[in-house]
Formats: C-alpha cells, sequence, structure tokens
C-alpha cells in the first residue's frame, strides 16, 4: 500500500511539474518548433543533462532502490527505422495535439474534459499499432 | 509560499525536478515511461484478444497507472490551488504567427480553447487534432517504443542511441506538422 502511495504521490509531483512549467500546454509545443523561445530547450535540455549526470551517479555508486535490489537499466536494441519512423509519427501527433502522454493525463486534471478525446485516440493507436506491428519495419 | 508557487516556474526550475522525479522512480524500483500506461490499458481492455502484444502480466504496470493517476491529480491541484493569473508569455513571433493563422488570444489559456473543447470537436479541423493527433501520438509511441518521458529522458539520461534516433523521429515529425501540415490544418 504505502508503495502505491509513493508513485501516486511522485506522479502528482511531475503533474504539478508539468503545469507549472507549461509543459502541458500546446502554445509552448507549437513555439518550441517554431524555435521561437528557449523555454522547452531550457526544460528539456536541462533535465537531459541532470538526468545523464543522475544515472551516471547511480551507476558509479551502485545506488538500491528502497527494496535493496539494484537500480537496473535496461539497453534498447539498436534499429534505425523503428525508432525513426516511430518517432516521426509521434512527433506528427505530439506538433498537432500538443501533448505528449504525460500532458494529456496532466491536462485531463487540469479540467480539459475534452483531452479525453485524445487519450481515447491515443488508446486506439497504441492497439492499432499492436495488431499491425508484425508487418511493420522494425 | 502559494503566492510564490503559483507563478510560471521558470525552465532552470521545472527542469531539474523532471529528472528528479525519474530518480525517484528508479529509487522504487519502476522506469520513468508514461506511453507504457496506454498498452496496459488496452490489454486491461481485453486487446490480448487482438494481437499477442497486449497478451502480458499487466498487473506488474498497475504501478504506472498509479502513477499517472498522480499526474491527473497534479494537474488537478496545480489548477485549482495554484493557478497563475497571467497569460502565458509566449514568444512575439509565435504569438503573430498563431494570430495570422487565425487563432484568437494566444496564450491566455493553456490550448486554444476554440479547437481543443467540446464544441471544437465538432469542426475539422478540431476533430483532426484530437483524433488524428491522439492516434498519431498513440501509435507513434509504441512503434518508437517510448514517448517523451521514455526516450527524451530515460532514455537519452542513459546515453541510447535508439532514443536519441527517436528524438530526432519526434523533432522530423514535429517539424513537418508545425511548418506544412498545421497551417493547412487551422485553415479548414
Amino acid at each position: 500500500m504505502m508503495k502505491y502511495i509513493s508513485y501516486l504521490s511522485i506522479g502528482t509531483f511531475f503533474g504539478i511539474i508539468m503545469t507549472k512549467s507549461q509543459a502541458i500546454s500546446w502554445y509552448r509545443i507549437y513555439e518550441m518548433f517554431r524555435f521561437d523561445s528557449f523555454h522547452m530547450y531550457g526544460i528539456i535540455g536541462s533535465a537531459v543533462i541532470l538526468g545523464i549526470i543522475s544515472v551516471a551517479l547511480i551507476k558509479i555508486y551502485k545506488v538500491k532502490t528502497t527494496e535493496g535490489t539494484p537500480i537496473t537499466f535496461s539497453p534498447k536494441n539498436l534499429s534505425i527505422p523503428r525508432y525513426l519512423i516511430g518517432g516521426t509519427i509521434f512527433g506528427l501527433g505530439w506538433a498537432m495535439a500538443g501533448a505528449c502522454p504525460g500532458p494529456i493525463y496532466t491536462l485531463i486534471g487540469n479540467g480539459y474534459g475534452v483531452i479525453l478525446v485524445v487519450l481515447a485516440s491515443a488508446l486506439l493507436g497504441t492497439l492499432t499499432y499492436g495488431i499491425l506491428r508484425n508487418r511493420l519495419p522494425h | 509560499m502559494i503566492e510564490y508557487l503559483s507563478q510560471p516556474w521558470p525552465w532552470y526550475v521545472a527542469g531539474p525536478l523532471i529528472p528528479l522525479v525519474m530518480a525517484l522512480l528508479l529509487f522504487v524500483g519502476k522506469s520513468f515511461g508514461v506511453s507504457d500506461t496506454l498498452r496496459t490499458t488496452c490489454s486491461i481492455g481485453g486487446a490480448g484478444a487482438f494481437s499477442d502484444f497486449f497478451d502480458f502480466d499487466w498487473k506488474k504496470q498497475i504501478w504506472n497507472l498509479v502513477f499517472v493517476a498522480g499526474a491527473i491529480i497534479g494537474g488537478f491541484i496545480a489548477s485549482t490551488w495554484l493557478q497563475q493569473p497571467d497569460p502565458i508569455p509566449l514568444a512575439q513571433d509565435t504569438v503573430a504567427k498563431l494570430q495570422e493563422l487565425g487563432i484568437q488570444n494566444p496564450g491566455d489559456n493553456y490550448l486554444p480553447e476554440e479547437i481543443f473543447s467540446w464544441e471544437g470537436l465538432f469542426t475539422l479541423r478540431g476533430f483532426i487534432m484530437m483524433v488524428i493527433g491522439g492516434f498519431l501520438i498513440g501509435f507513434g509511441a509504441r512503434y518508437a517504443g517510448g514517448c517523451t518521458s521514455g526516450h527524451a529522458i530515460s532514455g537519452l539520461s542513459n546515453l541510447q542511441l535508439p532514443s536519441l534516433i527517436a528524438v530526432i523521429g519526434f523533432f522530423i515529425g514535429g517539424l513537418i506538422m508545425t511548418y506544412f501540415l498545421l497551417p493547412v490544418i487551422l485553415s479548414l
């Protein structure tokens, strides 16, 4: 039970960050893809730099989880078509709906009920991928 | 304090907090990747009948649904108690371009409400941007094996080349949409 409270709390923290940083804003995503403002690049850039440092420190100091097991990272299999084609399709949707999955959830919490339609469509897209995946280049 | 937190958070505050979210999840033995929840939800809904891609032990992924439930609550808390009084300080060029494309009052809300609203859903452009946009997000995220959180944050933090390729793809798609397709869609 305590574990679920921790997931819920971390998620709540994430939702507040996404909202207060305006990363949930369609306008901020549009502005980012037009290279008109540093805002989103600052967010993602500083997140990645500190993320790299965090992961490196976790590996160097062999940090353990709260349950005492080592923190492990699973490397991803290299493929160009999978990530490039999949990524491009995702990018088309990201720039159109102005939200990636995290902000989709957070926008619903912000009271934009209509974003449930975006969520439902994203579920349909995921389902379609699952059905077609054996026929797609990976 | 509340007044202070209610201001828009600058990038140098919000950005560093994101890897903190990732690190906290790692400490509790989980990995940061929001779009996985879409697959899990499909699986719970019985999608295993259509594809073995959804035929897995989804109970092990419940934690992630709890995490995104938190993201919804976080959005509610921020909009209820930490709401900022002022419009989003967008770049002047962005505002001018959006007005040229017919968007009223850019930055007054998080979204252009003439498009992202129940009324907007029944317009051609609103339908395309929400329904097709959402579909591409779900399809592309699973095809690429992750979204912004899984690849741009978790993957790049772990120096994964596949994640860099995926992020380059995110930008190729985003730029094509922003420069070539959105001007057309917004005029519908």
